[in-house]
């Protein structure tokens, strides 16, 4: 097992890897608590779909991926967002009609430039060779951000995702507040998924949350146990991964879905017994 | 002393006045109950006094309180029902207007969110998950809450919705004792008749416009009271 971990971290793109997953599985895992609460889980899909999009435009263009992703996914998760707040529209039917027709659109652009190859399936199923230096140094700026915009307004996110009427009407901005959140989202998303692949990010925000939700009872022990669960679950991919030459996106959601059932039958035992 | 005056207020969603042309006074200490059929603008009404809508017409006065000092126990909604929370969790987040752009709660509201559940009888339950509470003491904890953002005014909506027969008159018994004892003005969107005349002084009847604003007794004498209470009676 030591032998493997040598071996594996004598590799300068697994180190790179890890770092910047272990940095965005943290980061998913904190806003994924409050997007699965809020019945937001649809926009986290929504935004790595307009991410694909965005990635492809910019290869197409010789720009930086993440130069051109972060904007034009940050302007997705407002737009997103109000979608999802506006009950006159179906929310749910509009996100999916965005993710698709950013996927279509995207794959479009790269089949026209550069052909239908291995970029391609890296950038829809990810792959743990695509950071570069430059994009961990973003990387690790990017997720410091987000966990200390999430740790400073902590009070002010479980308040607006517990009762966004309650805390309005005490004189919160609980629209800005969401706004934090899709944001802070976007950015999380943009950077995972070309590790994680852009159809299988949105599970790292999804998964942890969900599976502790099937044992914990309060907000915090939920936020704790998913990162922790999250981070766990990423490195577990990795070497998974690492081992049997699956893909490292996969085999990270393969992990976490390993570890929901695991915390459901627990649950359901816990209840059997109570 | 006046803390709410409504003049003529219109409010409207979509081209329609849900809202139309509405005054009343709330003075301190009044437990109003504001009743009407469904759609008859209650609720926009709510809306409207939280600073959630703005009037189209009319203005909406507050006086010796300020916008975020209004205890709201709104509806619960979907979310909650599965949410994992604790009771102190949900009950300290009503100081959040209190922190302003602080980030963390300190000393004085741990001890003010203690406070209220102790008052509320839910300290032994303090560290239970909202989830897993009966429909009862969900409303207790939703109450903690509002008082921990203010000790002056509560707007509750429709509050016993959903609770046992049981629940329903513990719940307006303790909230008849917050007016009484604690002298914190009520005001109260419901169906139920006979309990906003049992426990309101003011009564609002709303028909879209004002059908009836005056005090409880008033009401009693008019016909549309009488209406009201005769067409139930004969069920």
């Amino acid at each position: 097992m030591i032998e493997l971990l040598t071996e594996l971290l004598s590799y300068a793109f697994v180190v790179r890897a890890l770092i910047v997953g272990v940095l965005v599985s943290l980061c998913a895992a904190l806003l994924g608590v409050s997007l699965v609460l809020k019945r937001y889980s649809m926009i986290g899909d929504g935004l790595s779909h307009v991410g694909f999009g965005a990635l492809a435009l910019a290869m197409a263009l010789n720009l930086s991926p993440l130069e051109v992703a972060i904007p034009v996914v940050a302007v997705a998760a407002f737009v997103l967002l109000r979608i999802s707040e506006n009950s006159r529209i179906k929310g749910d039917a509009a996100i999916a009609l965005i993710s698709s027709s950013s996927l279509a659109i995207g794959v479009i652009i790269i089949s026209y430039t550069s052909g239908m190859n291995a970029d391609t399936s890296n950038y829809m199923f990810g792959s743990i060779l695509a950071m570069s230096e430059s994009d961990v140094l973003l990387s690790v700026g990017v997720s410091v951000v987000v966990i200390l915009l999430y740790v400073l307004f902590y009070n002010k996110i479980f308040a607006v995702t517990f009762d966004e009427s309650f805390t309005r009407a005490t004189g919160t901005n609980a629209g800005r507040y969401n706004t934090l959140i899709a944001l802070l989202t976007a950015l999380t998303i943009v950077v995972g998924m070309r590790m994680m692949g852009a159809l299988l990010i949105s599970s790292l925000i999804i998964f942890p949350a969900l599976t502790s939700m099937r044992l914990f009872k309060t907000f915090k022990q939920v936020v704790i146990s998913s990162a922790i669960l999250s981070v766990c679950c990423f490195v577990a991919g990795i070497i998974l991964s690492f081992i049997f030459s699956f893909p490292t996106g996969a085999s990270v959601v393969v992990i976490n879905l390993l570890m929901f059932v695991i915390f459901s039958a627990i649950g359901l035992v816990k209840k059997a017994i109570a | 002393m006046k803390l709410i005056s409504c003049e003529g207020v219109t409010i409207g969603y979509d081209g329609q006045r849900a809202v139309n042309n509405v005054s009343f006074d709330l003075e301190q200490g009044d437990y109003l109950c504001v009743v009407g059929e469904n759609g008859s603008g209650k609720s926009t009404l709510v809306k409207g006094l939280l600073g959630l809508i703005k009037p189209q017409e009319g203005s909406i006065t507050f006086d010796g309180l300020a916008p975020n000092e209004i205890g709201y126990l709104p509806q619960q909604t979907v979310i909650q029902r599965d949410f994992p929370a604790s009771v102190s969790e949900v009950v300290i987040s009503g100081c959040l207007n209190r922190r302003g752009l602080l980030p963390f709660y300190s000393r004085l509201e741990k001890e003010r969110a203690a406070a209220k559940m102790e008052q509320l009888n839910i300290t032994d339950i303090r560290k239970k998950s909202y989830r897993d509470l009966s429909g009862g003491q969900q409303q207790r904890v939703l109450l903690a809450r509002a008082l921990c953002a203010t000790e002056k005014l509560l707007l509750l909506d429709e509050p016993v919705a959903g609770l046992d027969p049981m629940m329903t008159a513990e719940l307006y018994q303790l909230v008849a004792e917050l007016n009484q004892s604690q002298g914190i003005t009520v005001l109260m969107v419901s169906h139920d008749l006979d309990s906003a005349i049992q426990y309101g002084n003011k009564i609002l009847h709303m028909k879209t416009a004002t059908a009836f604003f005056g005090s409880t007794a008033d009401y009693l004498k008019t016909e549309m009271c009488q209406q009201m209470m005769g067409a139930r009676k004969n069920d």
